[in-house]
């Protein structure tokens, strides 16, 4: 069994730990390119969205590889996310292509089901490991969290963000690398001591939330480097959404107690929305209410294009705009979104934010500046 | 007498009956918003984001067309109808984007419709809609209860009329009591093309630019979702490999396998509203699927507040031609 999965952001590096630690032959599909989207595109429902697409050409480019069986996610819940599966079954059916589909989702009817589902995987490997495997691969989710954060704060800052970025993915590549958890903090201390020595800039600089779809805040090639050309605009991103409270989220109940968690946004987002809508579309809403207790200057929500959530929550988002005196900018993403038409939409958004800021905030506020 | 608004948009099509008897059982007098027309979609797409669909928006237009004139608004927060099963997102958001983008709205009566996993008694949840929103309303508990009893026998038999097979907009007449004509299309050489989609497309006919009547102008007799009875639906659907959990979805797919399945059908129509969300994986599954099965001519149809009519009666005319053809072959 050669076994592939989807890109998501850095998650590749946490998975790929889980499993090669469980004694599982890995085939990574390349990282998420044009031409994955392009294949993704060309055989996905038209109106699918973003991640649905670019899923489906990492696994049509890890076949090419060599993979044979997919892990996936799913789930039940109301967003499109948990049919994913079914549909990109039948499109590689359809199309000939002859991998098996191997889909984690919450139980249904039963823990039997998901049990077995990791049994299949893993044969006959003990629990004990198993929960050895996880633990190692959590290591990695913190750090590469870690210098995630970091990278984020240093970016408007450091004269030179291009060396920066090197050494971030040299980073990057060693937690990926390390075979144990001495390893793992090496690299990021590494990261830390180097990083935190480079020629910076002084001064305050404009802080944006960046809030959405998780997919589509965690992936790079799905929001068009976002974070990347805000960092070089002089601005320094909050995430709302870290893998490693998304793990403890999800996979742990929430046990852990990490920065980020969800159930604070939940909170947050009443009065604006008062019940969960599937999705992260709740957690958008309180991310942004959560932007603005922090004192940020402004807040980006990013989603794929027809994300029903996400639509929900950019509905609602003027009366937090209103009501924090935040300026929020909403970008809906797909393939056909142009590099140009955001850079000029970001850098406009920027703009507003500086102004605000030498005007002092709450000072002048035209409602929200929605980009859509 | 107090005044309670229904908005002739999304659920109204399923629930109407149930809805009317129930306020008007506690004594208030129900007001629906006339049908969908061009200055309704317009009111609706002004207030609300480009991104949202069609049907979505105008359901806006619907709440602004009433809010002046009525007391309350009904717009329950639809969360789940059945069991372990969705209807959208955007149901579960719906009284609070109303709130963020329509302002001095009427107050809004916007229970929680919320359908536990353990119940299958299916008008449960709404009975624990009923008894909070009866609550605002009246103290009188067994006014609530007597109320509640007489919508469940309407909604009752509002659905036996559609199993019976009388068209959907027929049945929600105020005042059908119950004795169903079964439409009779019996004629022998009318082209039979069954109907896939959201009955807030399908029966609004500005929304669905009158596609019933088109279809029956062009000689073809439709045959619609709502005539099959809840059973076909899980029946079909039951076979699938993932247990589907959108409600409407569910009863698209579902539809759709029955009608694969019957040999009377020349064709297949599935209108969509563009950027429905699970539309757009359901849509294709059955697409997939009508092919697979090789057997019956399925056109799909998708619509926005920018689709164009003549454009529409050009394909629904290009669609019977060929289908006809096929049958004389
Ligand atoms: S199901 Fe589709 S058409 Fe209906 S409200 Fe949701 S997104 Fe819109």
């Amino acid at each position: 069994m050669k076994l592939t999965y989807p890109h998501m952001g850095n998650l590749y590096i946490v998975v790929r730990a889980l499993l090669t630690s469980l004694g599982l032959d890995l085939v990574l599909p390349p990282p998420t390119s044009r031409r994955t989207a392009e294949l993704g595109v060309r055989y996905s429902p038209e109106f699918a969205c973003f991640p649905f697409k670019l899923n489906l050409g990492n696994y049509l480019e890890a076949e090419e590889l060599g993979a044979d069986t997919i892990l996936m996610a799913g789930g039940v819940g109301p967003c499109r996310f948990g049919y994913y599966a079914q549909v990109q079954r039948e499109i590689l059916r359809d199309l000939g292509v002859d991998m098996e589909m191997v889909v984690l989702e919450p139980p249904d009817v039963g823990y039997r089901e998901l049990t077995d589902k990791v049994r299949y995987l893993v044969g006959d490997c003990s629990w004990w490991r198993v929960v050895k495997s996880i633990r190692f691969a959590w290591q990695k989710a913190l750090a590469l969290d870690n210098v995630e954060r970091e990278l984020l704060y240093l970016r408007p800052r450091v004269l030179e963000p291009n060396s920066l970025e090197k050494r971030y993915r040299t980073a990057v590549e060693e937690i990926d690398a390390a075979p144990d958890s001495r390893a793992i903090s090496r690299a990021v201390q590494e990261f830390f001591k180097t990083s935190r020595r480079m020629p910076q800039r002084q001064g305050r600089f404009l802080r944006v939330g960046l809030v959405g779809e998780i997919f589509t805040v965690l992936e790079p090639f799905a929001n068009y480097d976002l974070e990347r050309r805000l960092g070089r605009l002089g601005v320094q991103v909050e995430r709302s959404i870290w893998l490693s409270a998304w793990i403890n989220d999800h996979l742990f109940g929430g046990l852990l107690r990490v920065k980020g968690g969800l159930k604070h946004a939940d909170r947050l987002a009443s009065p604006y929305l008062n019940s969960f809508v599937g999705g992260h579309g709740r957690e958008t809403v309180g991310g942004a209410v959560a932007c603005a207790l922090q004192d940020c200057d402004g807040v980006i929500q990013v989603a794929p294009l027809t994300c029903m959530p996400e639509i929900v929550a950019h509905s609602v988002l003027p009366s937090v705009s209103r009501d924090y005196g935040i300026p929020t900018l909403t970008l809906y993403l797909d393939e056909q979104s142009g590099e140009a038409g955001i850079q000029t939409r970001l850098e406009a958004f920027v703009d507003l934010m500086a102004a605000r800021r030498r005007k002092g905030k709450g000072g002048m506020l035209d409602g929200s500046f929605s980009g859509y | 007498m107090k005044k309670v608004g229904i908005p002739r948009a999304l659920l109204y099509y399923y629930f109407y009956p149930l809805w009317r008897e129930f306020f008007t059982g506690l004594g208030v007098q129900v007001v629906v918003s006339p049908e969908t027309n061009k200055r309704i979609m317009d009111a609706g797409v002004k207030v609300t984001l480009s991104e949202v669909c069609l049907p979505v928006k105008i359901f806006f237009g619907h709440v602004i067309a009433l809010a002046d004139d009525v007391d309350y608004l009904f717009v329950p927060r639809i969360i789940k109808v059945e069991p372990r099963a969705y209807i959208c997102p955007k149901f579960m958001g719906l009284p609070d984007m109303l709130r963020a983008r329509i302002p001095d709205l009427p107050h809004l009566l916007e229970t929680a419709v919320d359908m536990r996993k353990e119940e299958t008694d299916p008008f449960r949840c709404w009975e624990n809609c009923f008894q909070e929103v009866g609550r605002l309303i009246t103290r009188d508990k067994r006014l609530v209860e007597e109320a509640t009893r007489r919508a469940f026998r309407a909604q009752q038999n509002f659905q036996r009329q559609l199993a019976a097979g009388l068209l959907l907009p027929q049945a929600l007449e105020e005042g059908n009591t119950g004795e169903v004509e079964v439409a009779v299309v019996s004629e022998q050489s009318a082209l039979r093309i069954g109907l896939l989609g959201h009955p807030y497309n399908l029966y609004d006919r500005y929304i669905s630019m009158n596609l019933i009547g088109k279809l029956q102008d062009l000689g073809v007799s439709p045959v619609t979702p709502e005539s099959l009875s809840v059973q076909d639906i899980e029946n079909k659907v039951g076979s699938l490999p993932k247990r589907l959990f959108w409600t409407l979805g569910k009863r698209m797919v579902g539809a759709a396998l029955n009608f694969f399945a019957d040999t009377r059908l020349d064709g297949l129509i599935y209108l969509s509203s563009f950027g429905c969300g699970p539309e757009s994986l359901v849509e294709e599954l059955v697409a997939r699927w009508a092919k697979q099965q090789g057997g019956l001519p399925l056109m799909l149809l998708t619509i926005d507040e920018h689709t164009g009519e003549a454009g529409m009666n050009t394909r629904l005319e290009a669609f019977t031609e060929m289908i006809k053809r096929r049958r004389i072959k």
